[in-house]
């Protein structure tokens, strides 16, 4: 039971808002019953921390690992119905649904982290995306209909990523016999060198999770997603979703073994397109959401770098430095949120006279941005640093010399986030009038992200034992 | 640890409350309001600083050339990354520059900056704390911190408070030092996954490879170089000069500047020993290249700020040809001429700022002919401009002439070059002195003419002064200052000693081309 405690608050809160999308209750009240639900699950999962177990004769694992990506899924999800105050994108009537598949979406998500077999995990995957899938068009009905297209595509996507994902495991299991990934564990190390097949199985495989992370060749979809998708769900498919992708990839990557040479090869090739590709195209873009999702696509890159050395620090980079993309990303959807009151998109334009408007959140923006750029003292840089140790450690060096090339291209997107919001305008602008409780998540991001960046040793003693639970 | 650090023996903490007093004094300041207020705190937090940090030169000990004042403590214990603070012969000057700099540049910012006053003394506080934080860290994860986390608000000073072309000046500045810094941080992690420290003393001593050391060394250049600046990575330097406030520009010419040579000094030098004299002759000739450069582009200038910002590219080519001929009085000077850069060419940026405040115009053509105008301001012109030609008695001649006295002890037609910029310099600042100053004036104040033109006032006149008593005390009694530095130098001479000597015979074949050019540059230079 307690063993399984984050998974049923959430089944449970799900439920609460499954008997109240049919009753008639106030947006802000469903707010609160949200965050008091989310609160509770983000309890349970700090309470069940430090259990070890497993369930389902042995396919759902609950271990240090696990628990520490539950902590993170479920605090996140509060962070989400947090700053999704008044739910301005989504349509009016559809608010309990709303928040009713953000909360399945989220446990799959959590249940996700915790599966250890391959069909869980394809159980996992599939109730996290279908979620998804109807919340998408959830967004308020404006002049264009790009809230579909959003929908479709992220469907499209999401089903030929998990096709990929099953007919890779199609492979495996005809190769292995078996399912569970401790099993898998003893026997790919032996045959992947042997026989290419396992070798294009496990990559077939991890496809469904680079989808997740919007991970080239698995990110079309993200652009449009972010951009046709209301801000609120934007922030949403941007985090969460990635945080549990790195669970399982790095479960996933360690039943390679450690010294795979042509695994880590094709890891390599996607990471170094992913950041390349990102960067490119996001230097051209206006749509802030469109800009954050070609970000995200290189953050998927520099992310895979650690991922990919397969090294104790490798995994532990990767958990530091998506728990900081989680907060550096969450900051900036934060501050578009909060910039559009009609749950319109943003574009540079509407940042412009920011820091007149609203000094915090101007400053929110640059500390997310100056963050996401990796500079220091912020928990970019600090994850930078852990990923970038890892890779030469394996001798990656001119992995690492394009990743920093990259991150050189990709300031000069993020400090164009910062101008605009920190030009001087001549017209007069409408101040920007936050609540108290707005204030104080602005002032959490900030603090957040630069005292996490220069001390990162708490947190890194949490990954450490979740990696230990895992190689 | 204790071979190389001598640890703090002072009732406080000195190097981390040098950090900490205006790293608080900034976030405080964002609860002050009134900008009387505001400026106030920034001179007193300022000021403090100055005040706390006078004991490193009062119980400095000049006997060794171990890291003083240290303070050391675990941070990130599992990648091994410490915090470790320390100063030696080579930083301390630099950390007072700095501390002693920062109260001129709120007091020159008093009525020049008319908006956003608490953000201004924010980013300025922040600044000061991360540019102290740059020359006192001896880890180089922490070091990196300071010189990235410098870049943000001195972005910020240019960006909001500059002048027209703001937008493009603050981008070029971010982005070439930034992309200069990136291969640092490489090389910072390489050198850690092959010795297993980040602290900098440790990772003086180890022994690498000709190869390896080759790679750190263009690495650490890159980012220095660019921040020195060296031709050819000037340009963004005029830009961000010209568009900068008043303050911006002091920080920027006094200190940040300063940060490229002490990172060669620091870094280059001592963990590349053989990589150093192996590309000698390239730096070299780069810096008489932007000695030559930086003088002749400043005699063409119109712009009072823009010919200072060049005659800064032609004054730092002088700080890296001393660092770079390897010898005793080469590297001496190169301290001396940077400590004497940051408070002359300061001076000289105080100075623009009063002129443009009063006449609203930067060309020398709207500022000609203000000796019977402002006296006063016009004596310390002059002064500042004779320092900054580095005219016999001011401080830039000691600095200058250990420079060239090395190069002509060491390889003479440097020297001649070296001579050159020197002549550009005096030619350069007397035609400003003379058009500010006279131009074509008969010297009498004729009625109606100009006459809003009010001289220095009282804060104006403290600022400059004290400026002034440096340039004098330098220029005649330079042995103070010289004595700090003595036993750091010896030190790193011996580094380099003892590193050059382990050149692996046998290089050559991969570089042949790279061999070839440099021996035909050494052939010009007459450099053996």
């Amino acid at each position: 039971m307690a063993l399984y405690l984050p998974e049923l608050t959430l089944l449970f809160m799900a439920l609460v808002f499954f008997f109240v999308s049919m009753g008639n209750l106030k947006a802000s009240r469903l707010r609160s019953l949200g965050l008091l639900l989310s609160a509770v699950a983000v309890m349970a999962s700090v309470y069940s921390y430090g259990l070890k177990g497993s369930l389902f004769f042995d396919a759902y694992r609950v271990d240090a690992f696990s628990q520490l990506f539950k902590v993170i899924i479920t605090f996140g999800l509060f962070i989400v119905i947090y700053l999704g105050e008044g739910l301005y994108g989504i349509d009016d009537t559809l608010r309990p649904e709303y928040y009713l598949f953000l909360t399945i979406s989220a446990f799959g998500l959590v249940s996700m982290s915790s599966a250890v077999e391959l069909i869980t995990i394809i159980i996992c995957l599939e109730i996290s995306s279908f979620a998804l899938f109807i919340i998408i068009p959830f967004r308020k009905k404006g002049a264009y209909r790009e809230q579909m297209e959003a929908g479709i595509k992220y469907a499209l996507f999401g089903v030929a990523a998990s096709g990929i994902t099953l007919y890779g495991m199609s492979y495996i299991f005809g190769m292995t016999h078996t399912t569970y990934l401790a099993d898998l564990m003893k026997i790919i190390p032996g045959v992947i060198l042997k026989k290419p097949l396992m070798l294009i199985g496990l990559v077939m495989l991890l496809s469904g999770f680079f989808y997740k992370l919007a991970l080239f060749p698995m990110h079309f979809w993200a652009p449009d997603v972010y951009e046709g998708a209301a801000n609120e769900t934007s922030s949403f498919v941007a985090t969460l979703p990635k945080v549990a992708a790195v669970a399982l990839l790095i479960r996933l990557i360690t039943l390679a073994g450690a010294e795979v040479g042509q695994f880590t090869w094709v890891m390599m090739i996607f990471a170094v397109l992913s950041m390349t590709f990102g960067n490119l195209s996001a230097l051209v873009q206006t749509d802030l959401k469109r800009l954050l999702a070609y970000s995200s696509i290189a953050h998927a890159g520099y992310l895979m770098i650690g991922l990919l050395c397969a090294s104790e620090l490798g995994y532990l980079s990767g958990i530091y430095y998506i728990a900081g993309y989680l907060f550096m990303n969450l900051a900036c959807f934060f501050v578009i949120y909060h910039l559009a009151p009609q749950g319109e998109n943003i574009s540079f334009d509407g940042l412009t006279g920011l820091y007149k408007r609203s000094p915090l959140m101007a400053l929110t923006l640059a500390v997310s941005a100056f963050g996401m750029a990796g500079i220091p003292p912020t928990i970019g840089f600090t994850g930078k640093l852990f990923i970038f140790t890892a890779a030469i450690k394996k001798d990656m060096y001119a992995l690492v010399i394009l990743a920093v090339i990259n991150t050189g291209i990709a300031i000069f997107y993020y400090l164009k986030m910062v101008r605009a919001a920190y030009t001087s305008v001549d017209e007069q602008l409408s101040p920007l009038n936050l609540r108290v409780s707005t204030s104080v998540l602005g002032i959490f991001f900030i603090v957040i992200i630069i005292l996490l960046g220069i001390f990162p040793q708490g947190f890194i003693d949490f990954a450490k034992e979740a990696v230990a639970a895992v190689i | 640890m204790e071979q190389y650090l001598i640890y703090n023996t002072l009732s406080y903490p000195i190097l981390t409350v040098l950090v900490c007093v205006p790293l608080f004094g900034a976030i405080i300041t964002l609860a002050i309001r009134g900008d009387r207020n505001l400026k106030i705190w920034g001179l007193l937090v300022t000021l403090v600083t100055a005040a706390l940090s006078l004991p490193l030169y009062t119980s400095f000990d000049l006997t060794t050339a171990k890291y003083q004042f240290a303070e050391f403590s675990d941070w990130i214990p599992f990648v091994n990354i410490d915090y470790v603070l320390g100063v030696d012969g080579i930083s301390v000057l630099l950390v007072l520059l700095t501390t002693l700099i920062m109260p001129l540049c709120i007091l020159c910012s008093w009525t020049y900056i008319k908006e956003r006053f608490k953000e201004f003394i924010c980013v300025l506080l922040l600044m000061e704390a991360s540019m102290i934080g740059v020359f006192i860290s001896l880890n180089t994860v922490l070091f990196f911190i300071f010189w990235e986390a410098m870049l943000v608000p001195m972005y910020l000073l240019i960006a909001v408070w500059g002048g027209p072309r703001k937008d493009y000046a603050s981008i070029k500045f971010f982005l070439y030092t930034l992309i200069g810094s990136i291969f640092l941080f490489v090389a910072i992690i390489a050198l850690y996954v092959t010795t297993g420290t980040f602290f900098i003393p440790e990772l003086m001593t180890h022994h690498y490879s000709f190869s390896y050391q080759m790679w750190i060394f263009w690495a650490f250049t890159l980012a220095f170089a660019i921040k020195v600046p060296m031709w050819p990575l000037h340009t963004w330097l005029p830009a961000a000069h010209v568009e900068a406030p008043t303050a911006g520009s002091v920080i920027l010419a006094s200190i940040l500047l300063k940060m490229g040579g002490y990172g060669f000094l620091r870094f280059c030098l001592p963990m590349a020993p053989g990589a150093t004299a192996y590309c000698m002759p390239y730096l070299i000739a780069l810096s008489i290249m932007s000695i030559v450069f930086g003088g002749y582009l400043a005699l063409g200038q119109n712009d009072i700020k823009r010919l200072i910002a060049y005659s800064s590219v032609g004054h730092m080519g002088f700080v890296t040809l001393g660092i770079f001929l390897l010898n005793d009085a080469g590297i001496k000077g190169a301290i001396l001429q940077m400590i004497n850069h940051g408070i002359t060419t300061g001076a000289l940026f105080i100075c623009v700022g009063i002129i443009y405040e009063r006449t609203h115009s930067r060309e020398i053509s709207d500022n000609s002919a203000l000796g019977m105008m402002m006296p006063i301001y016009v004596s310390f012109l002059v002064i500042f401009s004779l320092s900054s030609l580095a005219f016999p008695g001011t401080n830039s001649f000691v600095g200058e002439f250990l420079v060239l006295m090395a190069s002509f002890s060491k390889y003479k037609i440097v020297g001649g070059f070296a001579v050159i910029g020197a002549i550009l310099a005096a030619a350069y600042m007397l035609r400003l002195v003379q058009k500010m100053v006279w131009a074509d004036s008969d010297g009498h104040m004729h009625h109606g003419e100009k006459s809003h033109l009010s001289d220095l006032n009282f804060r104006e006149t403290a600022t400059l002064a004290f400026l002034t008593i440096f340039v004098f005390w330098i220029g005649f009694h330079p042995a103070p200052f010289l004595k700090v530095m003595d036993a750091s130098t010896t030190h790193l001479l011996q580094q380099l000693e003892s590193g050059m000597n382990v050149l692996p015979a046998g290089h050559g074949e991969p570089h042949a081309i790279l061999n070839g050019v440099g021996e035909s540059i050494k052939h010009v230079l007459a450099l053996k």
